[in-house]
């Protein structure tokens, strides 16, 4: 959900841009966290644990804990708090540990 | 394999006012930070800061950002900023390795100021890890940077000053917050804050404690339940707060990884937010020539991290021969401020804490 209104911040944004997220395109602001883009539509679990495979959603917001690992254009544990969307982006849930190709 | 005098790890307000000491002494400095904005977590601070006139009181953190940044251009023929940059080691040999646009480089810099930060504590309670579960700070960066809500309605674990301002900024993003609880048995944060919330109907909910998350997928409602003197919880004082949204603000701590890694005497003192550095009243640790300022050398605010990073600046230049003219009256001066930001009540945790650690 974007904030529209805000008494004393006024948003700047990059140019919309379109990327998908498990297979379902969706739009977003370039250069924002790809969480972010994610977060406003309402999708608020991101990353899962290794061994229990529960759902983990944004926490730190500063590439540090780790709980919302995805794989972004084929490259797993990407942390999407702080990796900026670009156009075209392929995001995708990781399950498990991720692997390198 | 690069070389400068003296590299600073960390541009938020510690590390931007330690550059700017430096630089503005003479020596060559570079600041090195993980994301593509200076000024750390000024950014998202959209509250006017307290302190005196010398830390920017009544300015806006995130405006503070810009200033500092530009303070710093002032001398930017002494001074190299790498972005999207970030040290990765810390070696005996004084070498620093970092990660670059998916390159590896080694830096052999003199002296170096470390001022990393610290990053938001967990709290233990069961469902902790639901989508909907944030930290304080986090839920700040996304609204206040990124104008994006994280949810409807929340409930605020934590009445520290982070908890009452966060509090504050999300309603004033239009968000619901419908209560701020504290285990503790009174409210930690300024009470000017606390006054403002409380007049917008919030209620502030002391000696209280999450007793469960519920959902599935993410956070429906939050069952907190009341604690006794001894914060032991209170079986039967169970209440059901329904919200999708609830913000973990019990205190940070220090991201102190790199000062492990070079070896620095760490101690814990629990009112500095954990493991902190040992270090003399320049700021200087154990090891000669590795410096610390702001929350990596123990949380306090940001307002104090700008005056620890002056005095950091300046002492590791005039260390590497580039004396300010002006050395005695600075730092009895930024000496004096750091006393003032701690003097009374509010400073007493922070004053026990500091009293074991510098040497």
């Amino acid at each position: 959900m974007r904030i529209d209104q805000h008494p004393i911040i006024s948003f700047s944004k990059g140019k919309k841009v379109k990327f998908s997220f498990d297979g379902k395109e969706y739009e977003g602001y370039e250069d924002e966290p790809i969480a972010a883009s994610l977060h406003a539509a309402g999708i608020r679990v991101l990353g899962h644990s290794h061994k229990l495979n529960r759902p983990r959603g944004f926490y730190c917001a500063i590439g540090n804990c780790s709980s919302c690992l995805m794989v972004v254009n084929g490259e797993p544990n990407v942390r999407i708090c702080v990796e900026k969307l670009k156009e075209g982006m392929v995001v995708e849930t990781q399950i498990g540990k991720g692997d390198l190709k | 394999m690069k070389h400068t005098e003296i590299v600073v790890i960390g541009g938020g307000p510690a590390g931007l006012s330690a550059a700017i000491n430096a630089a503005s002494c003479g020596a060559k400095v570079m600041v090195i930070d993980r994301n593509s904005q200076l000024g750390g977590q000024l950014v998202k601070q959209t509250h006017m800061f307290f302190g005196s006139q010398k830390q920017y009181a009544s300015v806006r953190g995130i405006d503070i950002a810009g200033i500092l940044t530009a303070e710093l251009l002032k001398y930017q023929d002494n001074v190299e900023i790498l972005k999207d940059t970030t040290v990765i080691g810390l070696y005996d040999d004084g070498v620093l390795t970092v990660e670059k646009d998916g390159k590896y480089l080694k830096i052999n810099p003199e002296s170096i100021i470390v001022t990393a930060g610290a990053s938001e504590k967990f709290l233990t309670f069961p469902n902790n890890d639901l989508p909907g579960i944030y930290g304080a700070g986090a839920v700040q960066t996304l609204m206040n940077v990124y104008g994006v809500a994280p949810g409807n309605s929340v409930v605020m674990v934590g009445a520290g000053n982070i908890g009452l301002i966060v509090s504050y900024q999300l309603m004033q993003a239009g968000i619901k917050v419908k209560a701020i609880i504290d285990a503790a048995p009174r409210i930690g944060g300024y009470l000017v804050h606390a006054s403002k919330i409380r007049r917008m109907g919030v209620p502030i909910k002391t000696s209280c404690s999450v007793k469960y998350a519920h959902g599935k997928d993410k956070l429906e409602k939050v069952t907190v339940w009341k604690l006794d003197e001894k914060w032991q919880p209170i079986p039967g004082s169970e209440e059901d707060i329904e919200a999708d949204v609830m913000c973990i603000s019990v205190g940070l701590s220090p991201l102190a990884e790199l000062l492990w890694q070079i070896g620095c005497d760490m101690k814990f003192i629990p009112e500095l937010g954990g493991h902190v550095p040992m270090r003399n009243e320049e700021l200087q640790t154990n090891i000669k020539g590795i410096y610390v300022a702001g929350d990596v050398a123990g949380v306090e605010e940001a307002s104090s991290a700008m005056v620890e990073g002056r005095l950091a600046g300046l002492c590791a230049a005039k260390n590497l021969g580039h004396a300010s003219k002006d050395f005695d009256t600075l730092k009895k001066d930024y000496l004096e401020q750091l006393d003032s930001l701690r003097s009374g009540p509010v400073g007493e945790k922070i004053r026990k804490g500091l009293n074991q650690l510098v040497v």
